[in-house]
């Protein structure tokens, strides 16, 4: 009995050592400067953090400025609302059309061109609806008519608002068992239709990112209608308080900077022998790539 | 399956190079999921005493509560407790929505009933006639309710290992809630969910293994305990 008390003592000691010896290497971390109101709520679209660029940049302007960034990933539409009720600084999103209202009724300020990429329409390799180099429209109108499986997002996110968008300029409303909801990120979502041999509507990078689990194709890209456009902009401080407005608009100065805006038209190079985004700071966006 | 075999290597990996990332979000993965289950015993455990012991007013619509907090759906639970902390929210001055404080909230909200129900099963199944014994010996209140617990420690630790279990097995709440911030709330189940989304599978099974062998560890420990202490001596 005394003797087997003695051992759990011994682990438990030899456990808090080990942890011990962990929390001591996470306090050595340099002191970057300290602004007054440090914490900085980042309202953002999924893809930028399921590409990895965010793992880049967030770390860059904490270091740079002190703040400490706490990035909340939704689709656009749930991180538009999240801004709109004044629950985040400063917004990353990619859904111009959800975007506007915001801005014209003075919920966003700043109001700026991030960068782009462009959306493809995926699908199984035989591509048994034939879409392969059809147009963005003519190509969801084949799928209609073939009844093949289309996985949408179905979560009011940017690609989900861009996919509406779509069919609606292609004359049809989708329904039926073969345009299934997924309702989840689009990682999930084109794991979905990779499982489901179906097509689906994503942003290039996501889809890069993803290419090793999926087997799905690009069948259709490029476009005016594919471009996939980002914005970031300020939650407006006049009408919400506890906006930390200083953080926010030294966010958003980072990211319009032009050293940040070689990092994002680099991000990806090395990795998938494409950039996964077109830095567009100061610009108007044009075409696809 | 070459997926699951690659991630078993890389658990074993990234565990004998004592990967400081890996160690970080375990640890902060043990510290959260710690405090909520103490938190939970804390509150859960007078709650079960009190509820097996007291013929209060209303008791069984109390007993009903517990049970069904046993099977609260986390993720009303995460919606609930992130709206009440928004800032502009009812709980919005705490400032805590999207730090650890946020994550034990829920945590605890979602592990206590374990606790209770677990308790109040296991003091009610003590023999009443245990109960009349100890005070007919001459035991005070505290004195009681020590003996009392005691007899009921196989019970009671079964109650522990369940809320530690729920607490730690928390994804849907704790995303909400905590937000997967890296450094501040990222545990292992968030960043397991985040890897997945990324497409890293191979990571994302090692680190399920290694969140895996630290529920094992913590319920092997509670177990034991359990079982070596059964017998007085």
């Amino acid at each position: 009995m005394k003797k087997n008390s003695l051992w759990l003592c011994g682990l438990v000691v030899l456990l808090l050592l080990g942890l011990a010896g962990c929390a001591k290497k996470q306090a050595q971390a340099p002191q970057p400067p300290s602004p007054a109101n440090k914490n900085l709520i980042l309202s953002s679209t999924t893809d930028v953090q399921d590409t990895g660029l965010m793992d880049v940049l967030i770390p860059m302007f904490q270091t740079q400025t002190g703040y400490v960034v706490k990035p909340i990933y939704n689709g656009s539409g749930q991180a538009i609302a999240l801004g709109a009720k004044g629950e985040a600084d400063v917004l990353i999103t990619h859904a111009p059309s959800a975007e506007q209202p915001d801005v014209a009724n003075g919920d966003f300020i700043n109001y700026q061109l991030l960068m782009h990429n462009s959306y493809v329409i995926v699908g199984p390799p035989d591509d048994p609806a034939k879409i392969k180099g059809l147009s963005a429209t003519d190509a969801l109108k084949k799928i209609a008519a073939a009844k093949a499986v289309f996985v949408s997002r179905g979560d009011n996110s940017g690609t989900n608002i861009e996919e509406k968008a779509l069919w609606k300029q292609a004359g049809i409303t989708p329904n039926g068992s073969w345009y299934l909801n997924a309702g989840q990120g689009m990682a999930p979502t084109l794991l979905l239709a990779s499982q489901k041999t179906g097509y689906t509507l994503t942003d290039l990078s996501t889809y890069l990112a993803q290419q090793k689990n999926l087997q799905l194709d690009i069948l259709v890209q490029g476009g005016k209608a594919l471009t996939n456009i980002y914005h970031v902009m300020q939650v407006n401080p006049a009408k919400f308080s506890k906006v930390n407005t200083d953080g926010a608009k030294a966010f958003e100065d980072f990211m319009l900077s032009p050293a940040t805006q070689k990092v994002i038209a680099d991000f990806g190079k090395d990795k998938y022998g494409q950039p996964l985004y077109y830095a567009d700071a100061g610009n108007i966006a044009t075409g696809g790539q | 399956m070459s997926v699951i075999g690659d991630g078993m290597i890389q658990a074993g990996r990234l565990l004998i190079s004592g990967d400081p990332e890996v160690l970080r979000i375990t640890w902060r993965t043990l510290q959260i999921t710690g405090t909520a289950t103490l938190i939970s015993v804390v509150i859960g455990v007078p709650v079960g005493v009190t509820l097996a012991l007291r013929k209060v007013f209303g008791r069984w619509l109390m007993v009903s509560a517990v049970n069904f907090g046993m099977g609260l759906p986390p993720v009303v639970v995460g919606l609930f407790v992130w709206l009440l902390l928004f800032r502009y929210g009812p709980l919005g001055f705490l400032d805590l929505l999207y730090t650890p404080g946020a994550m034990i909230i829920a945590e605890v909200i979602i592990a206590f009933p374990v606790v209770a129900g677990f308790t109040l099963a296991a003091i009610q199944a003590i023999n009443p006639k245990m109960r009349f014994q100890i005070l007919a010996l001459g035991a005070n209140r505290w004195q009681f309710l020590w003996l009392l617990l005691r007899e009921a420690r196989l019970g009671l630790l079964a109650a522990v290992i369940a809320g530690f279990g729920s607490a730690i097995s928390e994804l849907g709440a704790a995303m909400m809630v905590g937000g997967n911030i890296e450094g501040l709330t990222r545990v292992l189940t968030t960043t397991i969910d985040q890897e997945v989304s990324m497409g890293d599978f191979v990571l994302a099974i090692a680190l399920s293994v290694i969140l895996l062998l630290l529920t094992f560890f913590v319920t092997a420990i509670l177990t034991w305990y359990q079982q070596h202490r059964r017998q007085p001596q």
